[in-house]
């Protein structure tokens, strides 16, 4: 092992995450959201027309939405100014659609992704890899088996070159159109980067595809796209790892994911994020389901100063599957509101929520959730249950479980818990010889076990390590 | 070879006045099974969290000392003079359990997400650690460094003196076997979804592997049915036979002295310890119930 590996195995995830890059990049916008801007990402681009015409009247929808001010309980946007954003970065790489070599990026950026510890996370059985910099995916690689089977793993904007027919079908259209929310409409404004997934029928890949978001500069925003289509029969584990170091003015993440998971498919979709706490954080993510096809989307919210992100799974149909679980940790400052969305369209479809947050030092977590089961679909099933652990009296968490239910022929369930992290708990542990911060730890870490138990044994590390670094305020 | 000493304890409820012990005396020494009895409310559960420090209970006078002696932790260690006696009082709850004292509880807390061999594992490596800092000369303090980026808190390599994770998997297995306990408890979470009698299991098998000195059993006999309960006398007596563990058994029953013969047994009321005697005096109890001894000490009065 070179002592460059050694050394970064010595540095600790708080370095790893605080870590910036003096950015050196070929093109950076203006700030703000203007007609002009948006042509020049798209022109920098060499985007087709279409696509061009798609980002313009998304921004038309975007300038005529309002902000989303009326939720009960909802994070405090008052802050974000989307004119005091910088919404287009691309790093200087040579190959426009990053390179395949690790060895070929710019060592600002080879440095960034080596302490974050991605090259690594390759080696140990990932079937892909791709890094977004900034707002452009920067390495990409996929192995050949994989290819050979006809699998494809590349960015979105290579997916816009190399895949039109399917892109103009799938990207933004049916499942999370512009006209859905207001982030949505800037996203498809504004959109560069993110992963292409396309798998075609019953090809399975067993090992997991991950995607890794980071964004160094301060003041921007990230907009990255995630289009996954997985054909009848397929089988994929796609993984997101997002994250940003601290500064002083606020940076806007703002992610778009269309998942669609063909007849008896089966797609996990799971996310590792740790935001820093001046980000806001606010994500439209949707599948669309169809006959006996399984949805699994397992997340691990972290960091942020505001989260608005419930993931959303639509059943289109019979027998269609969906599996959520979800964690969020809310400290000092930060509100992390995020739950799910899943629409019961057919019969015999089945839904399962499982949510945990955790909220200290003042810190505010939100559940938020909708389940509909639409009349007709009978013999539906759906059990939402939501755990809350506190750590002290000036936390906060709320628990807003809505549930539309018009078919009569249907199974529901909701349990919700909130706690304070207890102390007869703390004191066990405590009388078997482990201190009060050792206690606390552990309580957690059996709190958010379920998560980790979804995740390949890096991300679960990670993710652990990471709530401990919260746990003792050392995260800025 | 350790003693603990109460010395006229008196204790409140932290939050509020109620008084609950009003000046126990009590020494239970390594070796010796001695039985605590009383009726509901006398101050037994008590006693014993105060033993353990628990943080609901605010003691008001008195004193609980431990005592040890140069064998406590095997031939090669000495005792300094001043270490000698410990004053559990000034000390957090993990170092009195790493100084060797046990609590076992009545209601032990259901930890979801942690499997036995983890807390297990953490609590033996970091009762290790702490009792080296305890013991260790004062030579300033020693700045705690960053554990790194490979150590996880699902399994992290072993640590210089910790118990590594195939080492513990053989202990582990080995004193199940004794308490004639399925292995399955190994990965199961702590104490979640357990009945009754294996949570009472699952206390002895803890004192089992964390082997101390005087261990406290609040109640470890109610809610067991006889094979059970004579799996958990079993172990009780194993610890004190093999571990040379001093045994305070809280307990309303004579029904557990079958199992566990005690060399001495106490009656507590309202607060103190008012009787003690033999194994007799618990088959009196049985007999007579604990009006007598009430008409004894106040009556006396």
């Amino acid at each position: 092992m070179s002592s460059e590996q050694d050394h970064l195995k010595e540095t600790d995830t708080e370095a790893r995450f605080e870590f910036k890059k003096e950015q050196n990049a070929a093109v950076k916008s203006d700030k703000g959201l203007t007609e002009e801007i948006i042509r020049m990402i798209s022109e920098d681009k060499d985007e087709p027309d279409w696509m061009l015409e798609r980002r313009l009247r998304a921004l038309k929808q975007y300038q005529n939405m309002p902000m989303p001010t009326d939720w009960p309980g909802q994070p405090d946007l008052s802050e974000l100014d989307v004119q005091e954003i910088v919404p287009y970065i691309r790093p200087d790489v040579d190959k426009r659609e990053g390179v395949d070599d690790w060895t070929e990026l710019p060592d600002e950026i080879k440095d960034t992704f080596d302490k974050l510890g991605i090259p690594e996370a390759e080696k140990n059985a990932l079937s892909g890899v791709g890094a977004q910099y900034e707002s452009e995916i920067v390495y990409q690689n996929m192995q050949e088996q994989w290819e050979e089977k006809g699998v494809i793993f590349c960015n979105m904007d290579e997916a816009v070159r190399e895949h039109p027919e399917l892109v103009k079908e799938y990207f933004m259209t049916t499942c999370v159109p512009p006209s859905d929310n207001k982030f949505a409409a800037l996203h498809g404004a504004v959109w560069s980067g993110g992963s292409f997934v396309y798998v075609p029928e019953d090809v399975t890949v067993e090992m997991p595809v991950q995607a890794y978001f980071r964004m160094n500069s301060e003041g921007m925003g990230q907009f990255e796209h995630t289009l996954i289509i997985a054909e009848p029969g397929s089988e994929v584990h796609y993984i997101e790892g997002c994250s940003a170091p601290k500064y002083g003015t606020h940076n806007l993440h703002s992610g778009g994911v269309e998942v669609f998971v063909k007849e008896d498919a089966h797609v996990q979709y799971s996310t590792v994020q740790n935001w820093s706490k001046n980000t806001f954080n606010l994500n439209t993510k949707r599948a669309i389901v169809e006959e006996n096809g399984t949805m699994e989307w397992v997340s691990g919210s972290m960091g942020s100063k505001a989260t608005m992100l419930y993931p959303c799974s639509i059943l289109k149909g019979r027998g269609a599957t969906d599996t959520h679980i979800t964690i969020a940790f809310a400290g000092k400052g930060q509100n992390i509101d995020t739950g799910a969305k899943v629409y019961h369209n057919a019969p015999n479809t089945k839904s399962t929520i499982e949510s945990k947050s955790i909220s200290k030092d003042g810190g505010r977590t939100n559940y938020r959730g909708l389940v509909h089961i639409a009349d007709g679909a009978e013999n539906s099933s759906t059990a939402v249950e939501c755990d809350a652990l506190m750590f002290d009296n000036e936390s906060t968490s709320d628990t807003m479980p809505y549930m539309e239910i018009e078919e009569s022929k249907v199974d529901v369930a909701h349990e919700a818990t909130v706690g304070k992290i207890g102390d007869e708990d703390i004191f066990y542990l405590q009388s078997r010889g482990l201190d009060d911060d050792d206690a606390k730890k552990m309580i957690v870490a059996g709190f958010i076990e379920p998560i980790t138990e979804e995740l390949p044994i890096e991300y679960a590390v990670e993710l652990n390590r990471l709530i401990e670094l919260e746990m003792e305020g050392s995260l800025g | 070879m350790a003693r603990l000493e109460l010395r006229n304890l008196h204790a409140e409820v932290a939050e509020g006045d109620e008084k609950i012990l009003e000046g126990v005396d009590l020494e239970v020494e390594s070796g010796e099974i001695h039985a605590l009895m009383g009726p509901n409310g006398s101050g037994k559960s008590t006693t014993a969290k105060v033993i353990a420090g628990h943080p609901a209970y605010e003691v008001t006078e008195g004193e609980v000392l431990l005592h040890l002696d140069d064998d406590e932790f095997g031939d090669e260690v000495e005792i300094d003079e001043d270490q000698r006696t410990w004053d559990l009082l000034d000390l957090e709850p993990n170092e009195r359990a790493a100084l060797g004292v046990f609590l076992g509880f009545q209601y032990p807390a259901e930890i979801e997400g942690v499997t036995m061999t983890n807390f297990l594992r953490t609590a033996l490596n970091a009762k290790i650690e702490e009792r080296e800092e305890l013991f260790e000369e004062d030579e300033g303090e020693e700045a705690e460094g960053d554990e790194g980026y490979e150590t996880s808190p699902m399994e992290g390599p072993a640590d210089d003196g910790e118990v590594g994770v195939a080492e513990f998997q053989q202990l582990l297995q080995e004193k199940m076997e004794q308490l004639d306990m399925d292995e399955k408890f190994a990965q199961r979470y702590l104490n979640a979804g357990f009945s009754g009698g294996e949570k009472k299991q699952n206390e002895v098998l803890q004192a089992a592997i964390l082997e101390p000195s005087i261990a406290v059993l609040d109640e470890i006999d109610s809610g067991l049915d006889i094979d059970r309960l004579q799996d958990v006398s079993n172990g009780i007596n194993a610890l004190r036979d093999n571990v040379g563990t001093g045994i305070l058994q809280i307990t309303h029953y004579q029904r557990i002295l079958d199992y566990v013969e005690p060399d001495h047994v106490h009656i507590m009321l309202d607060g103190q310890v008012v009787k003690s005697g033999d194994a007799s005096l618990a088959e009196e109890l049985e007999d007579k119930g604990y009006d007598w001894v009430r008409d004894e000490v106040y009556g006396a009065a």
